[in-house]
């Protein structure tokens, strides 16, 4: 019998994750398409930004030629995603390296920016929520100001204000970077010390943009759960508070919470994207934006397709654990 | 039900104020303002002046300048015109598009809703800013484009909620009778539905000005949002960003601005959803 269900439940789990990928490769395949048309709608020629202003007509038609510019749009469009495919990204018009290999050594820095800032504004948030129930009515409002004033905030305001804060007033923080310029001659344990200097800044805006909404949404939803007639149960059957809060409230409010967790995502990559180019953190955010502003196409489509993949991954994470923390969403 | 009204709300009457006051600012930025914008003057001898200061000439500079020697008070006041208006009017291009798809998916379901929500799950799952940062890029950057780009970009979770609120509404007895009365599909979205769904989109609409607000400050401060020397809050935010060592307030001046105005919006948007919620109990 418990055998039989067990089945059921990773069957069902299986669909659902299937189901999961099929929408999430039809999303990265939309981004993808979407962002080669807009390229291709959009005033202005590669080959004539590659050639400069004093090439000839024939030289033009030559540069087309080769870079495959004479073909038609849906040819060119297949072309790109066969070699992409095959690991082959083009070419890098600024820099004339390869994209892969620029997009290989970007994307681990946002991976652990995001990640590491999603953990801990979530902890954060959900600390600041709960704290808010047990306070007077006065404290609760205070903290509401001060997370929504937060919520407000924009990544790179905050960024240049804790730039001001850390590093040039106070002098605790480097500035920008992954590391050091000293760091190749540090001994592995200074150098690990250098390079947590470095990330703290980054992670703390990160986080703390990332907290405020988490706060406010999940105050939300335990002073709606709090209200529910089976806490009141709960109590009236003489459960201790910290087993009703762990047991019946904190539980029950997560699942909002982890819901919001998958939508934020897609916010925090945002984020990330502006607070990279504030510390120069070297991720995807910084290439896309570097290679926005030089119209540089081949690292402008493959630095959107990679972060439509990392948008989608984080959705699928995040429905996994949705359903890891509500049977009903497991079971169903 | 007995209504409370809004004005008892803490939360809106600050909200309220805030933007009153941000809009009267922005509105009458020639006279509350006191020199031009894009002035500089004396460079060397007006630039990084500290807020409150007096210049060689005796005017006071309120918030100080920056570093080509503009004030930096009356650069905020006209910046607040291109913050609002981007704002208001890229969110009124997401509800209107956001209702009309929701209110279509809802009143005509079948195969037209399947595809129009399809749709908008699929736009609701692209990254926004990357798409911001395509679109920005590959046109001219300027006000008009951001406008366009961020109501196009913003109208998904509308036609989300549009939608959730048209299906209820459709099952409710008043749109059977005018069913029975002969009326048509068109008359039905437009006469019975739209008045119902409405209130929700005027909430989420508060709370999308704020959002808008701060993504067009973001575009400008990347350089792809409305261009200088026009006074933008983004742009003076990148501009200050290199003075942040000797002249921290050029900087700090336009965020302070942006995150009040952003709290007012969501101040009101949480005040008008948690009425909303209370009365349709």
């Amino acid at each position: 019998m418990a055998s039989a269900v067990g089945v059921l439940h990773i069957e069902s789990m299986m669909q659902r994750v299937i189901h999961r990928l099929f929408t999430g490769l039809a999303v990265v395949a939309g981004v993808i398409a979407l962002a080669f048309i807009l390229l291709h709608l959009a005033p202005g020629d590669p080959a004539r930004h590659l050639a400069g202003p004093n090439a000839s007509a024939v030289q033009l038609a030559e540069l087309r030629r080769t870079l495959g510019l004479d073909r038609p749009l849906a040819v060119q469009f297949l072309g790109w995603v066969g070699q992409a495919a095959r690991g082959d990204w083009g070419t890098s018009i600024a820099t004339g390296r390869p994209v892969g290999a620029m997009l290989g050594e970007a994307w681990p820095a946002t991976a652990v920016l995001v990640s590491l800032s999603l953990l801990l504004s979530y902890l954060l948030g959900v600390m600041i929520g709960l704290a808010q129930v047990r306070m007077p009515r006065w404290a609760d409002g205070a903290v509401s100001v001060g997370s929504t004033a937060l919520f407000a905030m924009p990544g790179y305001w905050l960024g240049v204000l804790l730039m001001w804060l850390l590093v040039y007033r106070w002098h605790l923080l480097p500035a920008f970077g992954v590391a050091g310029l000293d760091a190749e001659f540090l001994p592995p344990a200074a150098r690990l010390f250098d390079r947590l200097r470095h990330l703290a800044l980054p992670l703390l805006t990160l986080t703390l943009l990332g907290a405020g909404g988490v706060a406010r949404f999940a105050r939300g939803a335990l002073m709606d759960i709090r209200a529910a007639a089976f806490i009141t149960a709960a109590r009236a059957r003489g459960l201790p508070p910290e087993v009703v809060d762990r047991r019946y409230l904190l539980r029950n409010a997560l699942v909002p919470v982890i819901t919001l967790l998958g939508l934020s995502l897609p916010a925090l990559f945002s984020g990330a994207v502006f607070v990279e180019a504030v510390f120069a953190w070297p991720g995807i955010g910084r290439v896309l934006v570097e290679a926005v502003q030089a119209r540089d196409y081949p690292v402008v489509m493959a630095a959107a397709t990679v972060s439509a993949i990392l948008v989608v991954v984080g959705n699928l994470v995040a429905d996994l654990g949705l359903a890891w923390s509500d049977p009903r969403v497991r079971h169903a | 039900m007995h209504d409370r009204g809004l004005t008892r709300d803490p939360r809106a009457v600050a909200g309220i104020a805030i933007l009153i006051l941000a809009c009267a600012t922005a509105v009458l930025a020639p006279l509350v303002s006191t020199h031009e914008p894009a002035a500089t003057g004396d460079v060397v001898a007006t630039r990084f002046l500290p807020p409150l200061s007096t210049d060689a000439l005796g005017q006071v500079h309120l918030l100080g300048t920056d570093r080509l020697g503009r004030d930096v008070w009356s650069r905020l006041a006209y910046g607040a015109r291109v913050s609002l208006a981007t704002g208001m009017l890229a969110t009124l291009i997401a509800a209107v598009l956001g209702t009309g798809v929701g209110l279509v998916a809802g009143v005509w379901r079948g195969r037209t809703g399947a595809l129009l929500l399809g749709l908008t799950d699929f736009a609701l799952a692209l990254p926004r800013v990357v798409l911001l940062l395509l679109l920005a890029a590959l046109w001219q950057p300027g006000g008009v484009l951001v406008i366009a780009v961020l109501g196009l970009t913003g109208w998904m979770s509308t036609a989300r909620l549009v939608h959730g609120e048209a299906v209820a509404a459709m099952s409710r007895p008043y749109v059977a009778a005018a069913r029975a009365l002969g009326a048509r599909r068109t008359r039905i979205a437009l006469r019975h539905v739209l008045p119902n769904v409405i209130t929700p989109v005027i909430v989420a609409g508060a709370l999308g000005v704020g959002n808008a607000i701060m993504l067009e400050a973001g575009l400008s401060f990347l350089g792809l949002g409305v261009q200088p020397p026009a006074p933008s809050w983004g742009g003076m935010i990148a501009s200050g960003r290199d003075t942040i060592v000797n002249a921290p307030w050029v900087a700090l001046a336009p965020g302070v601005a942006l995150v009040i105005v952003v709290v007012g919006f969501t101040l009101l948007g949480d005040a008008l959803s948690d009425r909303q919620a209370g009365v349709s109990i």
